[in-house]
Protein backbone atom coordinates (compact mmCIF):
# COMPACT_ATOMS: atom_id res chain seq x y z
CA UNK A 1 0.00 0.00 0.00
CA UNK A 2 1.36 3.33 -0.38
CA UNK A 3 1.16 6.61 1.32
CA UNK A 4 -2.49 7.90 2.07
CA UNK A 5 -2.45 11.90 0.89
CA UNK A 6 -4.72 14.56 -0.17
CA UNK A 7 -2.89 17.00 -2.24
CA UNK A 8 -4.40 19.22 -5.38
CA UNK A 9 -3.34 18.37 -9.14
CA UNK A 10 -0.72 20.33 -9.08
CA UNK A 11 0.96 19.81 -5.80
CA UNK A 12 0.47 15.64 -7.21
CA UNK A 13 2.49 17.06 -10.34
CA UNK A 14 5.19 18.63 -7.99
CA UNK A 15 5.37 15.63 -5.63
CA UNK A 16 6.10 13.44 -8.72
CA UNK A 17 8.50 15.65 -9.94
CA UNK A 18 10.33 16.30 -6.76
CA UNK A 19 10.70 11.73 -6.38
CA UNK A 20 11.93 11.35 -10.16
CA UNK A 21 14.42 14.16 -9.19
CA UNK A 22 14.85 15.50 -12.84
CA UNK A 23 19.08 16.65 -13.47
CA UNK A 24 17.32 19.91 -15.14
CA UNK A 25 13.89 21.50 -15.11
CA UNK A 26 14.16 25.06 -17.13
CA UNK A 27 10.39 26.60 -16.38
CA UNK A 28 8.60 29.83 -16.75
CA UNK A 29 5.29 29.94 -14.59
CA UNK A 30 2.19 31.07 -16.13
CA UNK A 31 -1.63 30.21 -14.79
CA UNK A 32 -2.49 27.64 -14.21
CA UNK A 33 0.59 25.43 -13.94
CA UNK A 34 2.15 28.29 -11.59
CA UNK A 35 1.88 26.43 -8.45
CA UNK A 36 3.85 23.44 -9.95
CA UNK A 37 7.43 25.79 -10.12
CA UNK A 38 6.53 27.55 -7.28
CA UNK A 39 6.52 24.11 -5.20
CA UNK A 40 9.36 22.56 -7.39
CA UNK A 41 11.52 25.09 -7.22
CA UNK A 42 10.66 25.69 -3.20
CA UNK A 43 12.37 21.71 -3.20
CA UNK A 44 15.30 23.17 -5.42
CA UNK A 45 15.75 25.95 -2.37
CA UNK A 46 15.43 23.60 0.76
CA UNK A 47 18.18 20.70 -1.27
CA UNK A 48 15.10 18.17 -1.36
CA UNK A 49 16.44 17.50 -5.13
CA UNK A 50 19.68 18.21 -7.07
CA UNK A 51 17.86 19.04 -10.10
CA UNK A 52 19.38 22.58 -11.62
CA UNK A 53 16.27 24.84 -11.86
CA UNK A 54 17.33 27.32 -14.80
CA UNK A 55 14.66 30.19 -13.99
CA UNK A 56 14.28 31.73 -17.54
CA UNK A 57 12.75 34.39 -19.14
CA UNK A 58 9.84 33.18 -21.10
CA UNK A 59 8.34 29.51 -22.62
CA UNK A 60 10.33 29.51 -25.78
CA UNK A 61 13.42 30.04 -23.33
CA UNK A 62 12.32 26.94 -21.35
CA UNK A 63 11.84 24.72 -23.94
CA UNK A 64 14.91 25.75 -25.79
CA UNK A 65 17.09 25.14 -22.40
CA UNK A 66 15.21 21.79 -22.09
CA UNK A 67 16.30 21.02 -25.81
CA UNK A 68 20.27 21.56 -24.95
CA UNK A 69 19.97 20.56 -21.44
CA UNK A 70 18.41 16.93 -23.06
CA UNK A 71 21.08 17.11 -25.73
CA UNK A 72 23.33 17.21 -23.34
CA UNK A 73 22.23 14.22 -21.56
CA UNK A 74 20.21 15.85 -18.62
CA UNK A 75 16.77 13.86 -17.68
CA UNK A 76 15.25 16.73 -18.25
CA UNK A 77 11.46 18.07 -17.44
CA UNK A 78 9.50 21.43 -17.75
CA UNK A 79 5.53 22.65 -17.37
CA UNK A 80 3.44 24.67 -18.61
CA UNK A 81 -0.22 26.21 -19.47
CA UNK A 82 -2.11 27.72 -22.71
CA UNK A 83 -0.06 30.79 -24.27
CA UNK A 84 3.24 29.48 -22.33
CA UNK A 85 2.75 26.31 -24.71
CA UNK A 86 1.97 28.22 -27.79
CA UNK A 87 4.72 29.78 -27.02
CA UNK A 88 7.09 26.51 -27.29
CA UNK A 89 5.87 25.74 -30.27
CA UNK A 90 8.44 25.94 -32.48
CA UNK A 91 10.22 24.52 -30.10
CA UNK A 92 7.98 21.54 -29.60
CA UNK A 93 8.69 20.17 -32.96
CA UNK A 94 12.49 20.87 -32.37
CA UNK A 95 12.58 18.34 -29.48
CA UNK A 96 10.69 15.73 -30.84
CA UNK A 97 12.38 16.06 -34.11
CA UNK A 98 15.56 16.06 -31.97
CA UNK A 99 14.36 13.06 -30.58
CA UNK A 100 14.98 14.10 -27.03
CA UNK A 101 12.72 12.23 -24.29
CA UNK A 102 11.87 15.54 -22.48
CA UNK A 103 8.75 15.35 -19.74
CA UNK A 104 6.14 18.38 -19.88
CA UNK A 105 3.16 18.49 -17.21
CA UNK A 106 0.76 20.89 -19.25
CA UNK A 107 -2.12 22.05 -17.29
CA UNK A 108 -4.94 22.56 -20.03
CA UNK A 109 -5.84 26.06 -20.33
CA UNK A 110 -7.92 27.66 -22.68
CA UNK A 111 -6.05 29.70 -26.02
CA UNK A 112 -6.51 33.44 -26.08
CA UNK A 113 -8.52 35.89 -27.65
CA UNK A 114 -10.19 36.39 -26.05
CA UNK A 115 -7.82 35.93 -23.35
CA UNK A 116 -9.11 33.46 -20.70
CA UNK A 117 -7.29 31.68 -17.74
CA UNK A 118 -9.44 28.48 -17.52
CA UNK A 119 -9.63 25.18 -18.31
CA UNK A 120 -10.00 23.76 -22.13
CA UNK A 121 -7.71 21.71 -24.30
CA UNK A 122 -7.03 23.99 -27.10
CA UNK A 123 -3.40 24.49 -25.80
CA UNK A 124 -2.05 20.88 -26.05
CA UNK A 125 -4.49 19.73 -28.78
CA UNK A 126 -3.13 22.23 -30.77
CA UNK A 127 -0.01 20.59 -30.41
CA UNK A 128 -1.36 17.11 -31.12
CA UNK A 129 0.48 17.44 -34.47
CA UNK A 130 3.98 17.90 -33.14
CA UNK A 131 5.33 14.23 -32.24
CA UNK A 132 5.04 14.19 -28.83
CA UNK A 133 3.20 11.69 -27.02
CA UNK A 134 0.49 12.72 -24.96
CA UNK A 135 -1.07 11.36 -22.14
CA UNK A 136 -4.13 12.73 -20.40
CA UNK A 137 -5.18 12.57 -16.32
CA UNK A 138 -9.16 12.52 -15.22
CA UNK A 139 -8.00 13.24 -11.67
CA UNK A 140 -4.82 14.22 -9.63
CA UNK A 141 -4.44 10.50 -9.04
CA UNK A 142 -3.58 10.16 -13.16
CA UNK A 143 -1.63 12.60 -13.30
CA UNK A 144 0.74 11.62 -10.74
CA UNK A 145 0.76 8.08 -12.21
CA UNK A 146 0.83 9.20 -15.56
CA UNK A 147 3.57 11.75 -14.71
CA UNK A 148 6.04 8.78 -12.94
CA UNK A 149 5.17 6.56 -16.07
CA UNK A 150 6.16 9.16 -18.72
CA UNK A 151 9.84 9.24 -18.31
CA UNK A 152 10.18 5.54 -19.00
CA UNK A 153 8.28 5.78 -22.21
CA UNK A 154 9.98 9.16 -23.40
CA UNK A 155 13.20 7.47 -22.65
CA UNK A 156 12.95 3.67 -24.11
CA UNK A 157 15.42 3.22 -26.14
CA UNK A 158 13.00 2.74 -29.45
CA UNK A 159 11.11 5.68 -28.48
CA UNK A 160 12.87 8.59 -27.80
CA UNK A 161 10.08 10.86 -28.07
CA UNK A 162 9.00 13.89 -25.67
CA UNK A 163 5.94 13.09 -23.65
CA UNK A 164 3.03 15.54 -22.36
CA UNK A 165 1.26 14.67 -19.23
CA UNK A 166 -1.85 17.16 -19.38
CA UNK A 167 -4.57 17.58 -16.61
CA UNK A 168 -7.11 20.03 -16.17
CA UNK A 169 -6.35 23.43 -15.46
CA UNK A 170 -7.85 24.66 -11.50
CA UNK A 171 -10.71 21.84 -12.22
CA UNK A 172 -8.42 19.24 -10.98
CA UNK A 173 -5.21 21.63 -10.74
CA UNK A 174 -6.37 23.25 -8.07
CA UNK A 175 -8.79 20.77 -6.25
CA UNK A 176 -7.41 19.48 -3.46
CA UNK A 177 -8.44 15.24 -3.07
CA UNK A 178 -7.54 12.21 -2.12
CA UNK A 179 -4.61 10.89 -3.23
CA UNK A 180 -2.28 7.34 -3.34
CA UNK A 181 1.25 7.98 -3.12
CA UNK A 182 4.41 5.81 -4.06
CA UNK A 183 7.07 5.84 -1.44
CA UNK A 184 9.88 8.01 -2.55
CA UNK A 185 12.41 4.79 -3.21
CA UNK A 186 9.40 3.22 -5.05
CA UNK A 187 9.64 5.81 -7.56
CA UNK A 188 13.36 6.22 -7.88
CA UNK A 189 13.40 2.21 -8.54
CA UNK A 190 10.99 2.42 -11.05
CA UNK A 191 12.12 5.65 -12.87
CA UNK A 192 15.44 4.38 -13.11
CA UNK A 193 18.82 5.96 -13.69
CA UNK A 194 19.00 7.39 -16.77
CA UNK A 195 21.39 6.04 -19.53
CA UNK A 196 21.01 8.54 -22.86
CA UNK A 197 22.24 6.62 -25.67
CA UNK A 198 23.55 9.86 -27.28
CA UNK A 199 24.40 13.08 -25.63
CA UNK A 200 26.93 16.31 -26.02
CA UNK A 201 28.71 15.52 -23.05
CA UNK A 202 29.29 11.70 -23.93
CA UNK A 203 32.82 12.16 -24.95
CA UNK A 204 32.23 10.55 -28.22
CA UNK A 205 31.57 13.45 -30.79
CA UNK A 206 27.92 13.87 -31.63
CA UNK A 207 26.17 16.74 -33.23
CA UNK A 208 22.15 17.65 -32.49
CA UNK A 209 20.22 19.99 -34.47
CA UNK A 210 22.23 20.18 -37.89
CA UNK A 211 20.68 21.40 -41.30
CA UNK A 212 18.67 18.34 -42.26
CA UNK A 213 19.53 17.74 -45.87
CA UNK A 214 16.86 16.63 -48.53
CA UNK A 215 18.43 13.25 -48.78
CA UNK A 216 17.92 12.66 -44.99
CA UNK A 217 15.20 14.94 -43.60
CA UNK A 218 12.27 12.42 -44.93
CA UNK A 219 13.94 9.38 -43.36
CA UNK A 220 14.23 11.27 -40.35
CA UNK A 221 10.82 12.19 -40.39
CA UNK A 222 9.62 8.68 -41.35
CA UNK A 223 11.42 7.31 -38.22
CA UNK A 224 9.76 9.89 -36.31
CA UNK A 225 6.24 8.71 -37.26
CA UNK A 226 7.52 4.86 -36.73
CA UNK A 227 8.19 5.76 -33.23
CA UNK A 228 5.10 7.01 -32.45
CA UNK A 229 3.67 3.74 -33.81
CA UNK A 230 6.16 1.68 -31.80
CA UNK A 231 5.13 3.47 -28.96
CA UNK A 232 1.78 2.05 -28.12
CA UNK A 233 3.83 -1.52 -27.02
CA UNK A 234 6.08 0.47 -25.28
CA UNK A 235 3.17 2.46 -23.41
CA UNK A 236 0.64 -0.30 -22.20
CA UNK A 237 4.26 -2.03 -21.05
CA UNK A 238 5.41 0.59 -18.42
CA UNK A 239 1.47 0.82 -17.68
CA UNK A 240 1.65 -2.96 -16.73
CA UNK A 241 5.06 -2.92 -14.56
CA UNK A 242 3.35 0.37 -12.90
CA UNK A 243 -0.07 -1.76 -12.34
CA UNK A 244 2.46 -4.75 -10.82
CA UNK A 245 3.82 -2.43 -8.38
CA UNK A 246 0.47 0.33 -7.53
CA UNK A 247 -2.47 -2.40 -8.47
CA UNK A 248 -3.41 0.68 -10.45
CA UNK A 249 -4.17 -0.45 -13.94
CA UNK A 250 -4.02 1.56 -16.84
CA UNK A 251 -4.63 0.94 -20.38
CA UNK A 252 -4.88 3.07 -23.37
CA UNK A 253 -8.28 4.35 -22.58
CA UNK A 254 -10.39 2.93 -19.65
CA UNK A 255 -13.86 1.59 -20.52
CA UNK A 256 -16.59 2.08 -18.15
CA UNK A 257 -19.86 -0.12 -17.95
CA UNK A 258 -19.09 -0.55 -21.77
CA UNK A 259 -20.08 -4.25 -21.87
CA UNK A 260 -23.33 -4.29 -23.08
CA UNK A 261 -23.81 -0.28 -23.58
CA UNK A 262 -25.59 0.39 -26.58
CA UNK A 263 -24.88 4.23 -26.12
CA UNK A 264 -21.37 6.05 -25.33
CA UNK A 265 -19.76 8.87 -24.76
CA UNK A 266 -15.58 9.13 -25.20
CA UNK A 267 -14.35 11.63 -23.39
CA UNK A 268 -11.03 12.38 -21.88
CA UNK A 269 -9.49 14.59 -18.53
CA UNK A 270 -11.79 15.76 -15.76
CA UNK A 271 -14.75 15.62 -17.45
CA UNK A 272 -14.38 11.82 -18.00
CA UNK A 273 -15.44 11.87 -13.92
CA UNK A 274 -18.67 13.47 -14.21
CA UNK A 275 -19.89 11.65 -17.25
CA UNK A 276 -19.41 7.86 -15.31
CA UNK A 277 -21.75 10.06 -12.61
CA UNK A 278 -24.27 10.72 -15.54
CA UNK A 279 -24.04 6.97 -16.79
CA UNK A 280 -24.20 5.49 -13.21
CA UNK A 281 -27.69 7.39 -12.79
CA UNK A 282 -28.97 6.48 -15.92
CA UNK A 283 -27.38 2.62 -15.95
CA UNK A 284 -29.58 2.63 -12.28
CA UNK A 285 -32.88 3.30 -14.16
CA UNK A 286 -31.70 0.59 -16.90
CA UNK A 287 -30.55 2.55 -19.86
CA UNK A 288 -27.06 0.88 -21.67
CA UNK A 289 -24.98 3.32 -21.32
CA UNK A 290 -21.48 3.52 -21.05
CA UNK A 291 -18.28 6.19 -21.17
CA UNK A 292 -15.18 5.49 -22.99
CA UNK A 293 -12.01 7.83 -21.38
CA UNK A 294 -9.17 8.22 -23.65
CA UNK A 295 -5.51 8.57 -21.56
CA UNK A 296 -3.16 8.00 -24.24
CA UNK A 297 -4.79 10.54 -27.31
CA UNK A 298 -1.17 10.71 -29.20
CA UNK A 299 -0.01 7.76 -30.30
CA UNK A 300 -3.82 7.23 -31.33
CA UNK A 301 -5.01 3.65 -30.18
CA UNK A 302 -6.88 3.61 -33.92
CA UNK A 303 -7.59 -0.04 -34.16
CA UNK A 304 -8.48 -0.64 -29.89
CA UNK A 305 -11.28 2.28 -30.47
CA UNK A 306 -12.26 1.10 -33.19
CA UNK A 307 -13.21 -2.25 -31.52
CA UNK A 308 -14.22 -0.66 -28.07
CA UNK A 309 -17.08 1.15 -30.31
CA UNK A 310 -18.29 -1.61 -32.88
CA UNK A 311 -20.69 -2.72 -30.46
CA UNK A 312 -22.54 0.23 -29.85
CA UNK A 313 -25.22 2.10 -31.82
CA UNK A 314 -24.31 5.29 -31.17
CA UNK A 315 -21.24 7.69 -29.69
CA UNK A 316 -20.75 10.89 -28.64
CA UNK A 317 -17.35 12.31 -29.32
CA UNK A 318 -16.89 15.05 -26.86
CA UNK A 319 -14.01 17.74 -27.57
CA UNK A 320 -12.92 20.23 -24.90
CA UNK A 321 -11.52 22.14 -27.79
CA UNK A 322 -13.14 23.72 -31.50
CA UNK A 323 -10.41 23.34 -33.92
CA UNK A 324 -12.42 26.08 -36.28
CA UNK A 325 -12.31 23.36 -39.13
CA UNK A 326 -16.15 22.92 -39.35
CA UNK A 327 -15.77 19.55 -39.15
CA UNK A 328 -16.01 19.09 -35.37
CA UNK A 329 -12.61 18.75 -33.39
CA UNK A 330 -9.52 16.60 -32.71
CA UNK A 331 -10.97 13.47 -30.92
CA UNK A 332 -13.77 13.53 -32.95
CA UNK A 333 -11.74 13.44 -36.15
CA UNK A 334 -9.59 10.67 -34.92
CA UNK A 335 -12.37 8.43 -33.47
CA UNK A 336 -14.54 8.70 -36.76
CA UNK A 337 -11.32 8.34 -38.73
CA UNK A 338 -10.63 5.24 -36.47
CA UNK A 339 -14.05 3.57 -37.45
CA UNK A 340 -14.15 4.19 -41.46
CA UNK A 341 -15.26 1.27 -43.36
CA UNK A 342 -16.50 -0.59 -40.24
CA UNK A 343 -19.53 -2.54 -41.19
CA UNK A 344 -22.77 -1.96 -38.85
CA UNK A 345 -20.77 0.50 -37.28
CA UNK A 346 -22.20 3.39 -34.68
CA UNK A 347 -23.62 6.36 -35.74
CA UNK A 348 -21.06 9.22 -34.25
CA UNK A 349 -21.53 12.36 -33.41
CA UNK A 350 -19.38 15.42 -31.96
CA UNK A 351 -20.17 18.17 -29.62
CA UNK A 352 -17.72 20.68 -28.34
CA UNK A 353 -17.89 21.53 -24.46
CA UNK A 354 -16.46 23.44 -21.37
CA UNK A 355 -14.50 25.66 -23.70
CA UNK A 356 -12.66 28.34 -21.32
CA UNK A 357 -13.59 27.03 -18.26
CA UNK A 358 -17.72 26.76 -18.70
CA UNK A 359 -18.74 24.42 -16.00
CA UNK A 360 -19.09 20.80 -17.32
CA UNK A 361 -22.30 19.17 -15.43
CA UNK A 362 -23.78 16.45 -14.83
CA UNK A 363 -26.85 17.40 -17.07
CA UNK A 364 -25.14 17.81 -20.05
CA UNK A 365 -24.04 14.50 -20.30
CA UNK A 366 -27.78 13.15 -19.35
CA UNK A 367 -28.05 15.76 -22.23
CA UNK A 368 -26.02 13.83 -24.64
CA UNK A 369 -27.04 10.41 -23.80
CA UNK A 370 -30.60 11.53 -24.41
CA UNK A 371 -29.69 12.24 -27.92
CA UNK A 372 -27.99 9.46 -28.75
CA UNK A 373 -30.91 7.98 -27.82
CA UNK A 374 -32.96 10.29 -30.00
CA UNK A 375 -30.59 9.11 -32.90
CA UNK A 376 -31.41 5.16 -32.14
CA UNK A 377 -34.73 5.51 -32.16
CA UNK A 378 -35.34 7.81 -35.22
CA UNK A 379 -32.79 6.19 -37.09
CA UNK A 380 -31.12 9.68 -38.11
CA UNK A 381 -27.90 10.90 -37.06
CA UNK A 382 -29.13 14.69 -37.74
CA UNK A 383 -26.71 17.25 -36.98
CA UNK A 384 -23.03 16.13 -36.82
CA UNK A 385 -20.93 19.07 -35.21
CA UNK A 386 -22.75 20.08 -31.93
CA UNK A 387 -22.15 22.37 -28.84
CA UNK A 388 -23.47 21.60 -25.64
CA UNK A 389 -23.89 24.22 -23.13
CA UNK A 390 -23.09 27.00 -24.73
CA UNK A 391 -26.18 29.91 -24.69
CA UNK A 392 -28.21 30.58 -27.20
CA UNK A 393 -27.80 27.07 -29.21
CA UNK B 1 -24.18 8.63 -3.71
CA UNK B 2 -26.53 8.53 -0.78
CA UNK B 3 -23.08 9.26 2.15
CA UNK B 4 -22.18 12.52 -0.02
CA UNK B 5 -22.06 15.61 1.76
CA UNK B 6 -21.73 18.69 -0.53
CA UNK B 7 -21.37 21.88 0.88
CA UNK B 8 -21.01 25.56 -0.96
CA UNK B 9 -19.27 28.42 0.60
CA UNK B 10 -19.73 32.20 -0.43
CA UNK B 11 -17.25 34.95 0.40
CA UNK B 12 -15.46 37.84 -0.71
CA UNK B 13 -11.87 37.89 -2.08
CA UNK B 14 -9.66 37.79 0.70
CA UNK B 15 -11.75 36.34 3.54
CA UNK B 16 -10.64 33.27 3.39
CA UNK B 17 -13.42 31.32 2.38
CA UNK B 18 -11.26 29.05 -0.06
CA UNK B 19 -8.89 28.19 2.66
CA UNK B 20 -11.55 27.35 5.08
CA UNK B 21 -13.07 25.14 2.39
CA UNK B 22 -9.72 23.59 2.00
CA UNK B 23 -9.44 23.04 6.24
CA UNK B 24 -12.72 21.66 6.03
CA UNK B 25 -11.49 19.09 3.65
CA UNK B 26 -8.19 18.03 5.48
CA UNK B 27 -10.59 17.55 8.61
CA UNK B 28 -12.26 15.32 6.83
CA UNK B 29 -9.55 13.66 5.48
CA UNK B 30 -8.22 13.11 7.99
CA UNK B 31 -11.04 11.03 10.09
CA UNK B 32 -10.93 9.17 6.71
CA UNK B 33 -13.48 10.36 4.33
CA UNK B 34 -13.06 10.86 0.59
CA UNK B 35 -12.71 14.93 -0.15
CA UNK B 36 -12.58 17.59 -2.50
CA UNK B 37 -12.19 20.92 -1.81
CA UNK B 38 -12.22 23.40 -4.77
CA UNK B 39 -12.58 27.38 -5.19
CA UNK B 40 -14.40 28.35 -8.65
CA UNK B 41 -11.48 30.51 -10.08
CA UNK B 42 -12.27 34.22 -11.80
CA UNK B 43 -10.83 37.46 -11.93
CA UNK B 44 -10.16 37.43 -8.22
CA UNK B 45 -9.50 40.73 -6.83
CA UNK B 46 -9.96 41.29 -2.96
CA UNK B 47 -13.72 42.09 -2.28
CA UNK B 48 -15.01 40.24 -4.92
CA UNK B 49 -17.64 37.61 -4.25
CA UNK B 50 -16.21 34.12 -4.50
CA UNK B 51 -17.79 30.68 -4.13
CA UNK B 52 -15.96 27.54 -2.90
CA UNK B 53 -16.79 24.12 -2.58
CA UNK B 54 -16.58 20.44 -0.83
CA UNK B 55 -17.69 17.43 -1.10
CA UNK B 56 -17.07 14.78 1.54
CA UNK B 57 -18.15 11.10 1.42
CA UNK B 58 -17.07 7.33 2.16
CA UNK B 59 -16.37 6.45 -1.74
CA UNK B 60 -14.85 8.30 -4.20
CA UNK B 61 -16.52 11.28 -5.51
CA UNK B 62 -15.52 11.75 -9.39
CA UNK B 63 -17.84 14.38 -10.28
CA UNK B 64 -15.84 17.54 -11.32
CA UNK B 65 -18.79 20.04 -12.06
CA UNK B 66 -19.53 22.82 -9.06
CA UNK B 67 -22.04 22.31 -6.94
CA UNK B 68 -25.73 23.25 -7.99
CA UNK B 69 -27.71 21.61 -5.09
CA UNK B 70 -25.85 21.88 -1.62
CA UNK B 71 -26.67 20.28 1.44
CA UNK B 72 -24.76 22.90 3.15
CA UNK B 73 -24.13 27.17 2.53
CA UNK B 74 -21.84 29.03 4.18
CA UNK B 75 -21.82 32.82 3.66
CA UNK B 76 -18.87 34.56 4.91
CA UNK B 77 -20.06 37.69 4.11
CA UNK B 78 -23.74 38.90 5.18
CA UNK B 79 -23.45 41.30 2.81
CA UNK B 80 -23.46 38.79 -0.10
CA UNK B 81 -27.05 37.94 0.84
CA UNK B 82 -28.59 40.63 -0.48
CA UNK B 83 -25.83 40.33 -3.50
CA UNK B 84 -25.47 36.85 -4.61
CA UNK B 85 -27.89 33.98 -5.28
CA UNK B 86 -26.89 32.42 -1.75
CA UNK B 87 -30.15 29.85 -1.45
CA UNK B 88 -30.37 28.79 -4.87
CA UNK B 89 -30.67 25.04 -5.10
CA UNK B 90 -29.72 24.42 -1.78
CA UNK B 91 -31.62 21.83 -0.30
CA UNK B 92 -34.91 22.07 2.34
CA UNK B 93 -33.57 19.26 4.45
CA UNK B 94 -29.84 20.99 4.77
CA UNK B 95 -28.95 24.30 6.36
CA UNK B 96 -27.35 27.77 5.90
CA UNK B 97 -24.86 29.14 8.08
CA UNK B 98 -24.20 32.71 8.11
CA UNK B 99 -21.77 35.14 9.70
CA UNK B 100 -23.85 37.86 11.43
CA UNK B 101 -24.38 39.46 14.52
CA UNK B 102 -27.89 39.43 13.59
CA UNK B 103 -30.20 36.45 14.67
CA UNK B 104 -31.26 34.04 12.09
CA UNK B 105 -35.22 35.39 12.44
CA UNK B 106 -33.74 38.83 11.59
CA UNK B 107 -31.90 37.22 8.19
CA UNK B 108 -34.90 35.27 7.12
CA UNK B 109 -36.58 37.87 5.21
CA UNK B 110 -33.30 37.84 3.15
CA UNK B 111 -33.30 34.56 1.84
CA UNK B 112 -35.62 34.27 -0.70
CA UNK B 113 -38.33 31.99 0.96
CA UNK B 114 -35.59 29.30 1.81
CA UNK B 115 -37.56 26.98 3.68
CA UNK B 116 -34.82 24.85 5.72
CA UNK B 117 -32.79 25.56 9.13
CA UNK B 118 -30.96 29.33 9.45
CA UNK B 119 -28.32 29.47 11.47
CA UNK B 120 -25.94 32.42 12.46
CA UNK B 121 -22.69 33.18 13.84
CA UNK B 122 -20.55 36.25 14.62
CA UNK B 123 -17.32 35.13 13.09
CA UNK B 124 -16.03 38.91 12.97
CA UNK B 125 -16.65 39.35 16.17
CA UNK B 126 -15.23 36.50 17.31
CA UNK B 127 -12.26 36.54 15.05
CA UNK B 128 -11.61 40.31 16.23
CA UNK B 129 -11.81 39.00 20.01
CA UNK B 130 -9.50 36.45 19.77
CA UNK B 131 -7.61 36.65 16.63
CA UNK B 132 -6.77 40.66 16.83
CA UNK B 133 -8.99 41.11 13.55
CA UNK B 134 -11.92 40.63 12.07
CA UNK B 135 -10.84 40.26 8.31
CA UNK B 136 -10.02 36.28 9.47
CA UNK B 137 -13.47 34.49 9.88
CA UNK B 138 -12.79 32.08 8.15
CA UNK B 139 -12.20 29.59 11.87
CA UNK B 140 -15.01 30.08 13.71
CA UNK B 141 -16.82 29.89 10.45
CA UNK B 142 -15.33 26.06 10.11
CA UNK B 143 -16.24 25.80 13.80
CA UNK B 144 -19.86 26.64 13.04
CA UNK B 145 -20.33 24.62 9.56
CA UNK B 146 -18.66 21.24 11.64
CA UNK B 147 -21.19 21.88 14.42
CA UNK B 148 -24.21 22.52 12.22
CA UNK B 149 -23.41 19.66 9.66
CA UNK B 150 -22.18 17.03 12.21
CA UNK B 151 -20.12 15.59 9.53
CA UNK B 152 -16.86 15.28 12.04
CA UNK B 153 -17.05 14.31 15.61
CA UNK B 154 -16.88 17.33 17.39
CA UNK B 155 -13.72 15.72 19.80
CA UNK B 156 -11.88 14.30 17.05
CA UNK B 157 -12.85 18.10 15.04
CA UNK B 158 -11.16 19.38 17.22
CA UNK B 159 -7.89 17.58 18.26
CA UNK B 160 -7.40 17.07 14.39
CA UNK B 161 -7.56 21.37 14.63
CA UNK B 162 -5.22 21.33 17.06
CA UNK B 163 -2.57 19.44 15.64
CA UNK B 164 -2.74 21.12 12.28
CA UNK B 165 -2.42 24.29 13.57
CA UNK B 166 0.41 23.58 15.76
CA UNK B 167 1.32 22.51 12.34
CA UNK B 168 0.86 25.48 10.04
CA UNK B 169 1.54 27.32 12.74
CA UNK B 170 4.97 26.22 13.86
CA UNK B 171 7.01 29.80 13.79
CA UNK B 172 4.22 31.27 15.28
CA UNK B 173 3.05 29.83 18.60
CA UNK B 174 0.77 32.62 20.40
CA UNK B 175 -1.65 32.18 16.93
CA UNK B 176 -2.02 28.56 17.84
CA UNK B 177 -4.25 29.63 21.10
CA UNK B 178 -6.47 32.29 19.41
CA UNK B 179 -7.58 30.19 16.47
CA UNK B 180 -8.54 27.29 18.63
CA UNK B 181 -10.30 29.90 20.90
CA UNK B 182 -12.15 31.19 18.45
CA UNK B 183 -12.86 27.20 16.92
CA UNK B 184 -14.12 26.49 20.10
CA UNK B 185 -16.40 29.54 20.61
CA UNK B 186 -18.00 29.01 17.15
CA UNK B 187 -18.90 25.98 17.66
CA UNK B 188 -20.84 27.27 21.06
CA UNK B 189 -22.08 30.59 20.07
CA UNK B 190 -23.79 29.16 16.28
CA UNK B 191 -27.57 30.07 16.98
CA UNK B 192 -30.00 27.73 14.99
CA UNK B 193 -33.89 29.14 14.00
Amino acid sequence: MGIRERLSGNEAVATAMRQINPDVVAAYPITPSTEVVHYFSQYVADGKVDTEFVAVESEHSAMSACIGASAAGGRTATVTSACGLALMWELLYVASGARLPITLAVVNRALSGPININNDHSDSMGARDSGWIQLYSENNQEAYDNYIMSNRIAEHKDILLPVMVCQDGFITSHAIENIELLEDDKVKKFVGPYNPGFSLISGKPTSVGPYDTVPFYFEHQYQRARAMVDSKKVILDVFKEFGQLTGRNYGLFEEYRMEDAERAIIVLNSSAGTAKFACDTLRAKGEKVGVLKLRVFRPFPMEEIAKAVSHLKAVAVMDKCDSFSAIGGPVFGDVRNSCYGMSNGPQIINYIYGLGGRDVRVEDFTFVYENLDEIIKTGKTGEIYRHVGVRGV
Amino acid sequence: MSNMVEIRWHGRGGQGAKTASLLLADAAFNMGKYVQGFPEYGPERMGAPITAFNRISDERSTVHSNIYEPDYVVVVDATLLTAVDTTGGLKKEGAIIINSNKSPEELVPLLDGYEGRVYTINASNIAEEELGNRNFPNTPMLGAVVKVSGIIPEEVFVKDMEESFHHKFSTKPHVIDGNMKALKRAMKEVKGL
